[in-house]
């Protein structure tokens, strides 16, 4: 229902918008780098409040307004502009709205019902129709209100776009600071907007390629501790965490499948020879799946769970085959380009994203399986990397260079809108997107 | 980024309308007592190696030099041991061989291109030294190898220098 309009020639200047300036929480804030698209404009009124204290625990239409400016799709207008200031629905005067032609209006309140017992309510209306769009009411606690706040806007999110919000998911990625000895790799899991970051391993040794279980529970990983690769299966809540694979030579790229009971991982044994298994994570026990003199890694599931999807350089340039979960004869999938690695299908099993070398660049492209496998270059750098579809497989994420070091950026898979996750320090790579929580 | 990429455009919408039915604000905790090791520390802080580069190919096959380098270079996308890089391995095979001590081989990358496919690249490089060795009568059980693909470059920088210094197998004698 919004305004989409496209430039379909140049793209517009690069716009810097330093969203969360003021935050010295997060380790990664979140500038507006690029879009194609005319956000479109909309208003979030403060909202209203009672209960003990002055103000409320947390400036919910804010956390609103700031998901929804991040998506790159709505601009949400400034406090000041607005003609009046409603928090229940009844007290919405439209033409208030139409003036100031803002396609949407959320208006709500946030009530104290207990010592930590809230609830949050809000309404979201089209002010040209003179509709209510969706109304909800959440409980909250002062930990989860930030969450819930998301939430509202996932719900808002989806009700004006079509496409499921994903404000409420959260990014693993690594990071690396120092040199030499003082060289330090974090795992770090954060809100998809950067806030609530925490690390969950820190090493001196090299952290590889994170991947997230299906209930977003767990994160299986590579690590080199003691200077050999193991992988390595750790649940967030706990800390807990247990070793799965300790072979000889390479034990590497780890993914779930969908019913969180295996991983695909790479293992090379002592002479090498990289191919691709399905590690059984109860028994640990292990099938082979590939068997070839070539470098087969980088495997993932299809969102069935019917074909794992991976990497192989045994047509000379890596390029993307597929072999069924059961067993058999791997195809080929990609063919555009001399080098298209690390595939990761979207969850909805439409779209398959690789880095792929782009006229000696490397970037994210995106291919449409279901239009005759066209390819977009959806980055712009020269050493992009390790793709990763958002739960609602309409956005990237993906790490790129800022001179010398890694910084992530998202994209939408159509390339349209494109943002950079600034960061405040060290080389950050290799983000992955959680699935959509579980309520 | 090319303007035409841009015009296959698509948004997958998907309409629909989503009602999260009893949806509490709290995540259900979830205990895991199937998990056995604790903690977050468990990753052992050995420091990284990063003086290797400056030694090897430079250092003459008969040069009379104590200490033997023990850092291989390759070409870009190569997989081969050079003629006087063979001589400084044949070394090392002499030595292993009247020792009988263990190396471990690190193979490299450069930092181009996707990092688990590194990993691939580096192993094969670690895999070329390890067969030489293996040829000079070092017995596989005095051999381990590690690829650290772009994860521990010798050199910081996104340039061929860095690139040639980063494309490496270091031989690293274990007690």
């Amino acid at each position: 229902m919004h305004n989409q309009r496209f430039c379909t020639g140049l793209l517009l200047a690069p716009l810097l918008v330093l969203l969360f300036a003021g935050r010295a929480s997060a380790e990664i804030t979140v500038e507006i780098t690029e879009w194609n698209i005319e956000p479109a404009p909309v208003a979030i009124v403060p909202f209203g409040w009672s209960g003990n204290s002055t103000d409320a625990p947390l400036d919910v239409a804010e956390v609103i307004a700031a998901d929804l400016r991040r998506s790159g799709r709505f601009a949400p207008i400034d406090e000041s502009q607005m003609l009046g200031r409603p928090t229940r629905g009844a007290d919405v005067d439209f033409d208030d709205w139409r003036i100031l032609k803002v396609e949407a209006v959320v208006v709500g309140r946030v009530e104290q019902t207990g010592d930590n017992a809230y609830t949050v309510q809000f309404q979201l209306f089209d002010p040209f129709a003179g509709t209510q769009l969706v109304g909800y009411r959440m409980p909250a606690s002062r930990g989860t209100m930030r969450r819930v706040a998301h939430r509202a806007a996932d719900m808002i999110y989806e009700k004006l776009t079509g496409i499921k919000g994903v404000f409420a998911t959260r990014v693993a990625y690594v990071t690396a600071q120092g040199e030499g000895e003082d060289r330090l790799y974090r795992l770090i899991v954060a809100d998809q907007d950067g806030e609530n970051e925490y690390t969950i391993l820190e090493s001196g040794d090299p952290i590889m390629s994170p991947a997230w279980s299906p209930d977003s529970r767990q994160l299986a990983y590579v690590s080199f501790e003691g200077s050999r690769s193991s992988i390595w299966v750790q649940t967030l809540r706990t800390g807990n965490r247990r070793q799965v694979s300790n072979q000889p030579g390479v034990n590497g790229a780890p993914a779930f499948s969908p019913d969180g009971r295996q991983l695909v991982v790479t293992l090379g044994g002592a002479d090498g020879n990289l191919d691709i298994h399905v590690l059984d994570l109860a028994t640990r026990q292990t099938r082979r799946l590939t068997r070839h003199r070539a470098i087969d890694t980088e495997g993932s599931w299809s969102p069935d769970g019917r074909y794992i999807y991976f990497n192989s350089d045994r047509a000379g340039g890596p390029q993307v085959y597929r072999v069924p979960v059961t067993g058999g004869t791997p195809e080929r999938v990609t063919f555009e380009g001399s080098y298209n690695a690390r595939p990761r299908l979207s969850p909805d099993g439409k779209k398959l994203a690789v880095v792929h070398n782009d006229r000696g660049n490397f970037r994210i492209a995106v291919i449409d399986l279901e239009r005759d496998n066209q390819m977009v270059v959806v980055s712009a750098g020269r050493q992009d990397e390790s793709p990763s579809f958002a739960p609602n497989s309409d956005t990237l994420i993906y790490a790129t260079r800022q001179a010398r070091n890694g910084v992530l950026e998202t994209v939408t898979a159509d390339g349209l809108i494109r943002q950079r996750l600034e960061s405040r320090g060290g080389d950050v790579r290799e983000p992955v997107w959680s699935p959509f929580p579980r309520f | 980024m090319a303007s035409k990429h841009w015009l296959n455009k698509t948004l997958p919408l998907t309409a629909a309308a989503l009602l999260l039915a009893g949806c509490g604000g709290n995540t259900i905790p979830d205990p895991e007592p199937t998990d056995t090791v604790g903690g977050n520390d468990g990753a052992s802080a050995s420091g990284g190696d990063f003086d290797n580069w400056g030694g090897g190919e430079d250092v003459p096959a008969g040069f009379d030099n104590p200490e033997l380098a023990d850092t291989i270079y390759f070409e870009f996308d190569s997989y081969e041991v050079g003629s006087a890089d063979a001589q400084i391995v044949n070394r090392h095979s002499v030595q292993l061989l009247e020792s009988g001590a263990s190396v471990r081989l690190e193979g490299h990358a450069d930092e181009r291109g996707s990092r688990e496919y590194n990993i691939g690249l580096g192993e094969r490089r670690a895999q070329a030294v390890r067969r030489m060795l293996m040829i000079q009568g070092v017995p596989a059980s005095q051999i381990s190898t590690v690829s650290f693909g772009e994860e521990r470059p010798a050199e910081f920088g996104s340039d061929e220098t860095a690139y040639a210094a980063n494309r490496r197998v270091v031989i690293r004698y274990e007690n």
